[in-house]
Formats: structure tokens, C-alpha cells, sequence
């Protein structure tokens, strides 16, 4: 089993709809559009040469420059097994982040989903209850994403020029 | 029932109690919340509450050079911090495409396992102390703390360590360090025999945790149990067997597995893996005494641009100086890339996926902490048991608050 093979049994299935054929670091990754995000997890699930059955780490990533796709969901697969890991992306709108939710397929990814939604908004449909999980239930907003910097960039109680920063027009 | 309790008119009959457990409960360990079901003493459902020490590690994280992320990791699982750094400065070197020297890889395996020892030590004697023997955990906290005395030595500090520096470790090893390691391997065993004595066929020990929240091992790869917990159910997963790092491969070592998967396997996986980490400590030390003369002053990589030069070079030569200046300002640009690097945790299998997009913080670091994600089979591991074995089935499923939150 090697990365070529997995590529080949997956383009065999689902032709051109997966992309972005990448391996950073030796580990395969792909995305495949958001809707078919069951579809491909339940085939590498059940395939019985490929057998991704242990769900490693679920996330998401915030790429504001990406319009139409601005979140992308990050799915870590691991094959037991044969030892080898696989990385898989869907990309979502951030106007409707609605995904389809892998909990009927990995127990584990209950609360990495409601760790995902917590902090980037991804509605995961068909999650038995999607709330907040790390953070305090009323916050209303997903701190993870991009356009909340650390520091106030407005703050005015330090010289910007000493920290190298652009100063705000008042 | 109702015959005998008069209710409000229009009540319902509650037959279950509630009963909030946590979070801050001798009995938990750390901040846990849980709001238990109860039917008599046996537990019905539980709902578990985290996030109680949440610090937003991973969005802090994206505003830091990769050397300022250390500390932020030696707060996760604080029960063994030197695994979470020495995991960070692998995952920057395998992002940078440093190799590290050997000498460097067979220290970092004497840290890494030193610290190994330290977490299983503390679970297996909490559980212990939760089904009523205090005596173990109180014995065999001398050689924990001769353990920190070691971290001190190599590092200045016990418990968040900052240990090692991306390329190897800030300082060589001193002579008092290595004598400590050798006090170590010697005292150890003998006091580590004792402790299993203690225990393992303990009579009252073995009627409270044999088939108390037991997981098949179907249940527990599918809720994403890795390291001691997923191997005392009967898989031998290891990362530093699957996916070597820091020279493992050199070093020839067994993986205990258990069968049920209950708090007493459990125990006993811990119990073998100290076993078999003194093992590894004593086939590394020994590997890093065979280094003669130059190689013996090996301590870390070449990498002027990760790596802080010698303070004196910083007074006396100008590119020491432009890299010292660099460095602490956090000014040197990562390569962009995306890599997903693991290391075998005292608890599991820890993650560190790292994005960068060539800028001077990451763009992205989520980690995977192993106790986050087996924590939510703890309901099925209690339902149908004693609240007095939820506590014990806690605390020896090794859950770190600290971790768990990020």
C-alpha cells in the first residue's frame, strides 16, 4: 500500500471529483467537494484494501483570501494496519459552513466536531448535539477565525512605531 | 413508592438522583465536571463538562515565533512536559528539514522516557490512592521528584520544563545529571518492583478495578483511544514502533499490550511500559556513553537560524549577534508548508498539526491531545457501574485536564 495505490483506488471511484493532489511531507492529501465529504469517508472506511478506520484529528482551517471557501474542514486518516496516514479537505463556504457530520461513522469525532464548531463555525448537519465545547455557551462568535486578532490593533496605549506596526488613523 | 412520599400535585416522579460531580472534587483529579445520573449508587448517565481551563493555546500560538510555542505546551499535559516540547521541536525540525544528531535523539529518548515515568507513576499510584491504598503513591513520589531533580539539572526547571531547543537542547548534559540518571536506574527498579507488589495481586485492588470500565477494542480505535488506554484493550499501536522519531528504531523495546481493557489492564500496560521504559533509558545512556571525544560535546544541530548561539559568540562575533537579535525578535520567516507530526505521549498518541504560510508564526497549529478525544467514552466506560468506579475508571484513564482544555 502506498500512496499511488490509494490515489488510483480513489480516482477509480470518484474520478475527477476529488483535487488538489498534494503530498507535503510525504503524507497524501486531497479535497474532494463538500457535499461528497460521507461519501468519501464512508468509501475509505469500508474499502477493504484501504480501511481508514481510525479518524486521528478533525479541524478546520480559516482562509479569509479563499471566496467560496473560505473554511476548510481537515480530516486526518489513519490506516492501522498498513501504518500509513491520509489527509483530506473539504472547502466551505463561511456564509452557509453547513457539513455533513462524520459522527455515525467515528464516535471520535463528536467532540472534535463540536470543537471544530466551537471555534470556527462549521454547522456539522446530522451531529446528535452540536454546542459549544471549550469555550462558555452564550459567546456569540467563533474566535478561532481570522478577523479576531490577538491584540487590539486600535489600542492606543503603546507607541506603534516602537512595535513596528502601521499607526491607525484616528 | 408514591404511597409513602406525598409530591406537589402535577410533579413528576423523579427516580433517578442528580448529582454534580465536579469541578473541583478531590475525587476528579482536576477541573471535571460531571453531571451524573444516578439510580441508588449506580450511574444511569453522565454528562461531562470541559473547557474549564481553556487559554485558547492554539490562537495564541498564531501570533508567536515557533520557540515562544514551547511553554504554551509544557501547560498541556503538565504530568510530563519534556514529551509535549521534545514533540514540538520535532515537528518545526521535520518542517525545517533539520536533522538532529544522534548523540541529541538518545538524550531526547532519555528525557522523553524519563518523563514517561513520571505520568505513568502518577496515574497508576492516583489509582491506587482511589481504591484505597495511599502507602503506593506516597512511596514512589521520592523517585518522581529524583526524576524532576534530573529535568532541573538539564534544564533549570521540574514541572513546565521548556525543555530543548528546536535543533536539540539549550545545554550539554552535566556530570551531575548523568550521576543522577545512574542513582536513577539503579534505586528505580527495586522501588518499582515493590510498587507492583503492591498491587498487582492485591486482593481488594484487583475486586475494584478487574471489569470495571472495560472497552472492546473495536469501541475504543472507533472513539479514538490511542496510547496505554487503546493497548490495554488489545492494540499494539505505538507511535514510536509506527512512525519512529528521535532514533526509536536503534532501540529494540516490547509493547505491553492488555485484553479487556479495564481499569486493571490498564494498570498493568502502565506498570510493563515503566518496565520497558527503563529498558529504553538504559540502552540510550548507554548509547550516548559510547560517544568519545568531540562527538561526546554534541548537543545539538547546526541551525544558526532556530538554534540561539553561545552568549559569548553574541558579544564577540557579528553574525551571532544579527542571528541572537533575530531569534529573540522572532524575525526569521518558516518555510511554508503543511506537515501533521505525531509523538507517543504519556497518554496517547500527541499531534501537532502545523500550518505555515512562509510568515514568522504559524498560520495554523492545532494539536490532537489524546485525553480530549478519548474523554467522551467516558460515559459508556461508567453507565450501568458504581459512582465509586467512575472515579477510579477517571483517574486511570489518565485524563489531564490541562491537556484536555489546551
Amino acid at each position: 500500500m502506498n500512496n499511488q495505490i490509494i490515489r488510483q483506488k480513489l480516482t477509480d471511484k470518484f474520478g475527477d471529483q476529488l483535487a488538489a493532489w498534494e503530498e507535503p511531507y510525504g503524507m497524501l492529501t486531497f479535497s474532494a467537494p463538500k457535499e461528497m465529504n460521507l461519501k468519501v469517508l464512508q468509501f475509505l472506511f469500508d474499502d477493504p484494501e484501504l480501511k481508514f478506520q481510525f479518524l486521528t484529528d478533525l479541524t478546520a482551517v480559516h482562509y479569509p483570501s479563499n471566496i467560496g471557501g473560505e473554511l476548510a474542514v481537515v480530516y486526518h486518516l489513519h490506516n492501522l494496519v498498513e501504518n500509513i496516514r491520509i489527509r483530506f479537505k473539504i472547502y466551505t463556504d463561511i456564509n452557509k459552513p453547513d457539513v455533513f457530520s462524520a459522527t455515525a461513522l467515528y464516535q471520535s469525532a463528536n467532540w472534535m466536531e463540536r470543537e471544530t464548531y466551537d471555534f470556527y463555525g462549521v454547522n456539522f448537519v446530522g451531529h446528535p448535539n452540536l454546542k459549544r465545547i471549550l469555550n462558555v455557551d452564550d459567546m456569540d462568535y467563533f474566535p478561532m477565525r481570522k478577523e479576531y486578532p490577538l491584540e487590539d490593533q486600535k489600542r492606543i496605549d503603546k507607541d506603534d512605531e516602537m512595535f513596528g506596526r502601521v499607526p491607525q488613523t484616528q | 413508592m408514591s404511597e409513602h412520599i406525598k409530591l406537589p400535585q402535577g410533579s413528576l416522579e423523579k427516580q433517578t438522583t442528580t448529582l454534580n460531580f465536579g469541578p473541583t472534587h478531590p475525587a476528579t483529579h482536576g477541573v471535571f465536571q460531571n453531571i451524573v445520573e444516578l439510580d441508588g449508587e449506580r450511574v444511569m448517565d453522565a454528562t461531562q463538562t470541559v473547557g474549564y481551563i481553556h487559554r485558547a493555546f492554539e490562537k495564541i500560538a498564531e501570533r508567536r515565533p515557533l520557540y515562544q510555542i514551547t511553554p504554551l505546551l509544557d501547560r498541556m499535559n503538565y504530568c510530563s512536559a519534556p514529551i509535549n516540547d521534545m514533540g514540538w521541536h520535532i515537528t518545526c525540525e521535520r518542517l525545517l528539514g533539520v536533522k538532529t544528531p544522534k548523540r541529541v535523539d538518545y538524550l531526547r529518548i532519555i528525557v522523553m522516557e524519563l518523563a514517561r515515568i513520571s505520568d505513568h507513576l502518577i496515574c497508576n499510584s492516583i489509582v491506587g490512592v482511589d481504591s484505597g491504598a495511599y502507602t503506593g503513591f506516597l512511596y514512589v513520589m521520592q523517585y518522581r521528584e529524583l526524576i524532576y531533580e534530573i529535568y532541573e539539572e538539564v534544564c533549570g526547571s521540574r514541572l513546565t520544563t521548556n525543555i530543548g531547543r528546536i535543533g536539540g537542547f539549550e545545554r550539554n548534559f552535566t556530570n551531575e545529571a548523568f550521576q543522577k540518571l545512574e542513582k536513577f536506574l539503579k534505586e528505580w527498579p527495586v522501588v518499582l518492583r515493590e510498587f507492583e507488589n503492591l498491587f498487582t495481586r492485591n486482593r481488594i485492588f484487583m475486586e475494584r478495578t478487574i471489569g470495571v470500565g472495560p472497552i472492546a477494542a473495536e469501541r475504543a480505535l472507533n472513539y479514538g483511544f490511542t496510547g496505554p488506554n487503546l493497548r490495554a484493550a488489545g492494540v499494539d499501536y505505538d507511535v514510536r514502533v509506527h512512525t519512529p522519531y528521535s532514533s526509536y528504531e536503534d532501540i529494540i523495546f516490547t509493547i505491553p499490550v492488555g485484553k479487556t481493557g479495564d481499569c486493571y489492564d490498564r494498570f498493568l500496560v502502565r506498570n510493563q511500559e515503566m518496565w520497558q521504559s527503563v529498558n529504553i533509558i538504559e540502552q540510550a545512556y548507554k548509547k550516548v556513553k559510547e560517544f568519545k571525544g568531540k562527538d561526546a560535546e554534541v548537543f545539538h544541530a547546526d541551525v544558526p537560524e532556530y538554534y540561539l548561539p553561545d552568549k559569548k559568540d553574541v558579544y564577540t562575533k557579528m553574525e551571532a549577534l544579527i542571528y541572537h537579535f533575530k531569534i529573540i525578535m522572532g524575525e526569521i520567516e518558516m518555510p511554508p508548508g503543511e506537515i501533521y507530526s505525531a509523538v507517543e505521549g504519556a497518554n496517547g498518541e500527541l499531534g501537532f498539526y502545523l500550518i505555515s504560510d512562509g510568515g514568522r508564526a504559524p498560520y495554523r497549529l492545532h494539536f490532537r491531545r489524546p485525553c480530549f478525544i478519548y474523554y467522551q467514552a467516558y460515559t459508556e466506560l461508567i453507565k450501568g457501574g458504581m459512582l465509586s468506579d467512575a472515579v477510579i475508571t477517571m483517574s486511570s484513564l489518565n485524563i489531564i485536564a490541562g491537556e484536555m482544555d489546551a
